[in-house]
């Protein structure tokens, strides 16, 4: 088998020869199937073990099946090897559900996607947040959604949904249509054990329990910290978020491919573009469809003007939570004329859907490539000039330099991906360690901090965006002639000419509209570098016109769930600053 | 007939009423525009327009905020103190409205042979008269923060009296400096010795200057030092539960303490309405009273447009910061201030030189 | 205008005299229209756990301590600031002495980690 060659299937087999059901690599893919009994030794091994060393914890969810192998385009999924039968084997009933973990190692640059089957009647399965902290919210969203039992896990409750939630959502037999009404709010930090706790100097005076947010100037977006403090000082806080979740997800498995664009676009709608390339990148795989090298392109430079932008508003609103007003709203000039750019390209600002599975919606107007050089060339005097205005500012340095410390170690644990690891000191960049859309034929460089403080994510931001400037002024050089989108029938629209003059065009056309992109059955995750860092996208399709399982790996939702431990022992003005400087874009993380 | 009616006219009393209405009609009048200012030089800094809607250039934009605020319901919420409520604002507004009163704005006019000094009360302790209402703008905060019953009221509150009382001391000591230079608390006496450029207050005081400035920054919490009512932070801070009018008198307080200080800053340190180069005239006439009640308003107007650029440029502290700052490194160097100020007086003298302008 | 407290006197009728009236005047022509959610304290927007009516952290008590501990001996320094150099250099002395006492309090709260937030 040539699986064997690769470290993980062989390292694993040595080690837990009885726990591996099933190794294979669809799409490049490596996916590990494993028994329940085992997953906590398999996960130390595949994080301690030199050979693997998968540190970095990148997501988890659940899956579904029932159902999945009905239908005229049913080809046997893996699971039913699971047991050495035969397609149609009759084991799909008995391992409804799966948790499904992915996990990257930044040293050895490698990933594994780790299945364990689960049966409808016994759903507890271990927790790995003791071997990755970053398991933590991920964990609960898969118990949020499906109903998974983690065992020992710190603390399991509804993470998406509210606590009189019925059900569980992302189930396939969960009916959309019913509603759950929240009578009234509940707690979500364990105030009674808090607030029993002494207190650690021997002065007196009460704690105070306070929530900040969801209705508070400084959680932009909507999110609620319930926390306990002394003074000033912050001793206990609890995040809870789910004020913004809108069942993407299961939103997705009833559309059509491509009427899942709009959706994709409202995840980090601050770059809603970057979202749109690498939700096609994904299905693109699955579809074995190639991209043509001007889409490629336009991708990349659309890509990195977002990415500009949007770390222009996390700096921006940081400096607003610490009261330096101005950076913001001057940082709204070059952003508009961005959008105006954008605009120009698709009609849209906001949210684009530009991109298209196999290319884009339509070529970029005659007057791109001077308008963007136009942009290019005030860009760096704003970036320069709300430089000149803070970095060295003896107020802003104080108030972030030392302010939520991470270490390297501490920041893969918890998940980070982005400039929020990149400011740790841990230089992974996806454009640099994978390349994709051509990335490899540019320079630029992949700035890195070394305390992983708000100062330093300040920095790293500051000059990601000049390395954007550099991305786009090389891309911006030659981009080549040519098509924007892929001819492959299956996703392109025929010219309209051939719809009203062949048959074969029209049928094309009629297929297209009517039953929407026919991706054949597999499972892909694909990964790009959002503003916010890894954003991948885990798509199952079971050779339908729709996705039958969609997930998405947010970056911030793994940045986010450390935010307790960073805050605690702060001040509140510490809380709002970090808060600033992570980025949460509550679209993206609530989903 | 005609002499009789100047009589009542130039009576103390009418002139005394006619200033007090003129100077506050002034001074609000200057709030409301200050307020507009402060946004169209913001939006300038920005790079947007500012409010251009209510009139042209959103020159009635005041106007409409304050009719609106008069309009608006008055909002009591069930869990608050209510006498205290109500009186927390008249507490926050009152002495700020107050201040004024003995910032002399002018040089004496003469009308009809009768001098009359452009200053509503130029009483001997003038100094103390500063510092004593000043401080009483706080109670406004504290009241206010306590009745609301709100968390983030109390914090902005509590913010509020431990900033003002820390940074208070160091205002003080800056203070004592200028009393020690020019020996009176009045101030119409104060710029009376400031007659030429080498006597105003930031040249004979160039250390004590900037402590007065920055506990002035912390006093009438501007930023960086807008703890109280960090928005991102506390919402509105002590504020926070008020609306209409009785959050109305909170901002008109703030600004009216901004006005009232860049005025006696310009008092104590830049001269009040003294003109560079224009000596002091005993019987001056009417065009240069005037011309100093000019300077005084344009002195006054640079240091506000100063607090407004600060504003707009910083960011805030932390308020552990804040409290550090005043105590360990400001109030050490306001009693440096003295013993330097002592020290130079002293050794100027003991050499025979003029150690304070001529009286 | 023999006493020139008088018009302070007026000043504060015409200052305070607009605070209470412009209050009541918007008390009596502000529409009335409330609810349960409007008089309700505000927690950003959800219900609130316990009361705002709490002992506070005892650090802003001692500041407020500090704070009175230096006024009054701030106070002092005006008369003798006044007549300064009536006072001559033995007046210099002498409060040099008065302000390096109050300094060392100032050293003496700060050794003490008076002044310490952490």
């Amino acid at each position: 088998m040539t699986l064997d060659t690769k470290a993980t299937v062989r390292v694993l087999k040595e080690r837990h020869p009885e726990a591996i059901l099933h190794a294979e690599d669809p799409f490049g893919n490596l996916v590990v199937t494993i028994k329940r009994e085992d997953l906590l030794e398999v996960c130390k091994t595949l994080k301690t073990h030199p050979d693997l060393d998968y540190k970095l914890f990148l997501d988890l969810c659940g899956v579904d099946n029932l159902n999945r192998n009905q239908g005229p385009q049913f080809q046997a999924p893996y699971h039913v090897h699971l047991q050495g039968k035969g397609p149609g084997g009759g084991t799909v009933q008995n391992h409804r559900f799966e948790a499904v973990y992915h996990l990257y190692s930044i040293d050895k640059k490698h990933r594994v996607r780790l299945k364990v089957p689960l049966e409808e009647s016994d759903l507890s399965l271990e927790s790995v947040t003791p071997i990755w902290k970053g398991a933590n919210w991920f964990e609960r969203e898969a118990f949020d959604m499906f109903g998974f039992q983690f065992k020992g896990h710190p603390y399991l409750r509804r993470i998406l949904t509210h606590e009189e939630f019925v059900g569980y959502p992302l189930r396939k037999d969960y009916d959309a249509e019913e509603r759950h009404r929240l009578s009234r709010t509940y707690e979500v930090v364990d105030i009674e054990e808090v607030l029993a706790k002494p207190k650690e100097d021997m002065e007196t005076g009460e704690r105070m329990v306070l929530s900040i947010g969801p209705a508070h100037p400084a959680t932009h977006g909507v999110y609620r910290f319930q926390v306990v403090l002394d003074g000033e000082r912050i001793e206990e806080c609890q995040t809870e978020i789910g004020y913004l979740h809108r069942c993407f997800e299961k939103m997705c498995e009833t559309h059509d491919y491509n009427q899942v664009m709009p959706y994709v676009d409202r995840l980090n709608y601050l770059s809603a573009f970057m979202n749109n390339v690498g939700y096609c990148m994904a299905v693109e795989k699955l579809l074995g469809i190639e991209v043509p090298e001007r889409a490629m392109r336009i991708h990349v430079i659309l890509s990195e003007f977002n990415r500009i932008m949007d770390h222009m508003v996390c700096i921006g609103t940081n400096l607003v939570d610490l009261g330096a007003l101005t950076n913001f709203w001057y940082f709204f000039q070059p952003r508009e004329e961005i959008y105006s750019l954008i605009e120009s390209c698709c009609g849209a600002r906001l949210t684009v859907s530009y991109a298209r599975i196999g290319g884009l919606m339509w070529d970029i107007p005659k007057d791109f490539i001077p308008r963007s050089k136009e942009i290019l060339k005030k860009l760096p005097k704003f970036i320069n000039d709300v430089d000149k205005m803070n970095t060295r500012n003896v107020i802003f340095r104080r108030r972030t330099v030392g302010v939520s410390d991470m270490t390297a170690e501490d920041a893969v644990d918890w998940g980070f991906t982005g400039p929020c690891l990149r400011a740790a000191g841990v230089p992974y960049d996806v454009r640099k360690a994978h390349p994709y859309y051509g990335y490899d034929q540019f320079e630029f460089d992949v700035p890195i901090g070394t305390r992983g403080d708000v100062y330093d994510r300040y920095l790293v931001r500051m000059e990601e965006m000049r390395q954007s400037i550099r991305i786009i002024e090389q891309a911006l050089k030659d981009i080549p002639e040519g098509p924007v989108i892929t001819d492959d029938k299956r996703v392109a629209m025929p010219p309209k000419e051939e719809v009203y003059t062949n048959i074969e065009a029209l049928m094309q056309q009629f297929k297209l509209v009517m039953e929407g992109i026919q991706v054949p059955p597999g499972e892909v995750y694909t990964y790009t570098e959002a503003a916010n860092g890894e954003l991948g996208f885990y798509i199952i399709s079971d050779g339908t016109g729709h996705p039958y399982r969609f997930k998405v790996r947010p970056p911030c939702f793994a940045v986010f769930q450390a935010f307790d431990s960073m805050v605690k022992g702060g001040l509140i003005a510490d809380l709002v600053a970090i808060l600033g400087s992570l980025n949460i874009v509550a679209g993206e993380l609530e989903r | 007939m005609e002499f009789n009616l100047i009589e009542i006219l130039l009576s103390p009393v009418t002139i005394t009423i006619v200033k007090v209405l003129l100077v506050f009609g002034g001074l609000m009048i200057g709030i409301l525009y200050l307020t507009l200012a402060e946004r169209k030089f913001s939006a300038y800094i920005q790079g947007r327009i500012g409010p251009n809607r209510a009139g042209r250039y959103g020159l009635l934009q005041p106007v409409a905020d304050g009719i609106k605020f008069l309009f608006k319901e008055d909002v009591i919420p069930t869990h608050v103190d209510v006498g205290l409520f109500v009186i927390a604002p008249i507490l926050a507004l009152t002495p700020a409205l107050m201040l004024i009163a003995i910032v002399p704005f002018g040089n004496e006019l003469i009308l009809y042979g009768r001098r009359i000094p452009l200053q509503i009360a130029d009483i001997d302790v003038g100094i103390i008269y500063l510092l004593a209402v000043a401080s009483v703008g706080v109670y406004g905060a504290i009241i206010g923060g306590w009745a609301s019953n709100n968390k983030y009221s109390l914090l902005g509150g509590i913010r509020a009296s431990s900033q003002i009382i820390s940074y208070e001391v160091s205002f003080i000591l800056a203070v004592i400096g200028i009393v020690m230079t020019y020996e009176t608390l009045r101030l119409s006496e104060i710029v009376q010795l400031q007659d030429s450029f080498l006597n105003w207050g930031i040249f004979r005081q160039p250390l004590g200057f900037p402590i007065f400035l920055i506990a002035t920054f912390a006093e009438t919490a501007r930023m960086p030092f807008d703890l109280p009512e960090a928005d991102a932070e506390l919402v509105a801070g002590y504020h926070t539960e008020y609306g209409s009018i009785k959050f109305g008198s909170f901002q008109l307080a703030e600004f009216a303490h901004l006005i009232t200080s860049s005025a006696v800053m310009a008092t104590l340190y830049f001269g009040g309405w003294q003109i560079p180069g224009v000596a002091v005239n005993e019987s001056p006439s009417l065009a240069l009273s005037l011309a100093g009640v000019g300077s005084f308003l344009v002195k006054t107007s640079i240091i506000i447009f100063f607090f407004i650029l600060v504003r707009w440029t910083v960011p805030r502290l932390r308020f552990d910061q804040l409290m550090q700052f005043g105590w360990k490194v400001l109030l050490p160097i306001a009693l440096l201030n003295i013993f330097l100020t002592g020290l130079w007086i002293t050794l100027l003298r003991s050499r025979g030189l003029a150690s304070a302008p001529a009286r | 205008m023999q006493n020139s407290y008088i018009p302070l006197l007026i000043h504060l009728i015409v200052v305070g005299g607009f605070a209470v009236s412009s209050i009541i005047i918007t008390h009596l022509i502000g529409p009335r229209k409330p609810s349960k959610e409007k008089l309700d304290t505000y927690e950003s927007g959800v219900r609130y756990f316990g009361d705002a009516r709490l002992r506070f952290h005892p650090k802003f008590f001692t500041v407020a301590l500090f704070f009175l501990i230096f006024d009054v001996e701030v106070i002092f320094l005006f008369p003798w600031a006044i007549s300064f150099r009536k006072l001559g250099l033995f007046g210099f002395v002498e409060m040099m002495i008065f302000l390096f006492i109050l300094a060392i309090g100032l050293v003496y709260i700060w050794k003490k980690g008076g002044l310490e937030w952490k």
